[in-house]
Formats: structure tokens, C-alpha cells, sequence
């Protein structure tokens, strides 16, 4: 029968294995792309992903304020998901000719509706 | 007896956690559009942050610190969502185009 201790240091330390992949594959995503709006959702799913390092830090180490770091980390990557969404919304069209100038709509909305284009 | 509960407890919790953000990260890198992948990592991102965090507050044996790490769990699960709403409307508003092989786009021309 071993300790409970060693399971738990097994089963974190094959968790962190797993996690560095996870963290390795995002990071693919992150450099290549091919839109911004990729490249915003991997940073998203890494700050996702360091919450899970952190709380496993915070059960190998016995020390439980790594949860409230783990919190405030969370808070952080949904407040800068929220700004990079502003920010692609007034970036206007991927990959297409400048917007003539004036025209400061992004997409040209069907006439008759007047729902969404928040800036 | 109780320390081995608790132990397979967050050992299993702590892995199931680590098979969530994989597949979460898999999901990222093998999707074809934006929208596919913001399914794989909005969903299943969030479960496993979420599993890793009561791992850690299970571990800690403290009511009040497992009370924590759940609250936490519940702010991941409000604003997942939330953020990957506002980030796919951008992407839509600003006309990034869904696979090839889609069916159909009910936002089309919104």
C-alpha cells in the first residue's frame, strides 16, 4: 500500500507532463496563426491552461494561497479577452484592401438593420 | 482511511483536469476556423481549469479553502462563455469567414 502523499506526487507530476503538452501545442496556435482572432482565442486557452499549472503547483506544495493567484490570473485573462475583442472589432476586415476613407464601417450593414456595429 | 480518499480523490480529479486541457489544446490546433476552435477551448478549456482547481482545494482538507477554489470554478464557468461570445461576434462582425465546408451561418449578413 504506498502513502497517500506519493500518489498524490505521482499523479501531479504526470499531470504536469501533460499540462507542458497542452501548453506546447497552444503555443503552436499562438505563432501560427492565421488570423488574430486565433491567435487571441490560444492566448485565452494559456491563461487557461496556467491556472491549471498553478492550482497543481498549489496541491505539490501544500500552499494554498496559489488558489487566490490562480483566481486573479483568471480574472486577468477574461478581462484581456474582453479588450482584444474590442480591439478586433475596430480593426475592420482581415486581410482586404484598406476601407476607403470615411467609411469607418467595417462590414456594410443590410439596409434596414440597424443591430450590432457597437463601437 | 480518510487521507486515501482524499488523496485518489484529487489524484483522479487532478488527471481527469490534465485530459480536459489537452483535449482543449488538440482541439485549438486540429479545428479548421476561429469558431470551431473557440468551441474546443471555450468548453473544454474551462472544465479543465476548473477540475484542476478543486483538486487543489479538495487537497487542502479546509472547508473554507475548498469554498474558494469552488468560487473560482464558478467565475471560470460565467465567463468562459461570456468571452468567447464577445470574441467570435468580432470575428464575425469583422468578416472572418467560417470553413469551407460549412453548412450554413445563421449571423450571415447581420
Amino acid at each position: 500500500m504506498i502513502a497517500p502523499f506519493v500518489l498524490v506526487s505521482a499523479a501531479a507530476a504526470v499531470t504536469l507532463a501533460i499540462l507542458g503538452i497542452a501548453f506546447v501545442l497552444t503555443a503552436y496556435r499562438v505563432i501560427t496563426g492565421p488570423t488574430l482572432p486565433d491567435r487571441i482565442l490560444a492566448l485565452d486557452t494559456l491563461t487557461g491552461i496556467a491556472i491549471g499549472f498553478i492550482a497543481v503547483i498549489a496541491v505539490k506544495t501544500r500552499f494554498t494561497l496559489y488558489i487566490d493567484i490562480a483566481i486573479a490570473l483568471g480574472l486577468v485573462g477574461f478581462l484581456a479577452t474582453v479588450a482584444f475583442a474590442r480591439f478586433v472589432l475596430s480593426r475592420g476586415r482581415p486581410e482586404t484592401r484598406p476601407l476607403p476613407a470615411g467609411d469607418e464601417q467595417a462590414v456594410t450593414p443590410v439596409p434596414g438593420d440597424t443591430a450590432g456595429k457597437a463601437r | 482511511m480518510m487521507e486515501y480518499v482524499i488523496a485518489t480523490a484529487t489524484a483522479l480529479t487532478m488527471l481527469g483536469g490534465a485530459f480536459f486541457a489537452l483535449s482543449a489544446a488538440i482541439g485549438v490546433v486540429r479545428l479548421p476556423d476561429v469558431y470551431s476552435r473557440m468551441h474546443a477551448a471555450s468548453k473544454a478549456g474551462s472544465v479543465g481549469s476548473g477540475l484542476l482547481l478543486l483538486a487543489a482545494g479538495l487537497y487542502s482538507g479546509e472547508l473554507a479553502i475548498f469554498a474558494r477554489a469552488a468560487a473560482g470554478v464558478v467565475f471560470l464557468l460565467l465567463t468562459a462563455p461570456v468571452a468567447a461570445h464577445l470574441l467570435a461576434k468580432a470575428a464575425h462582425d469583422t468578416g472572418h469567414k467560417l470553413w469551407e465546408l460549412s453548412v450554413g451561418d445563421d449571423m450571415e449578413g447581420r
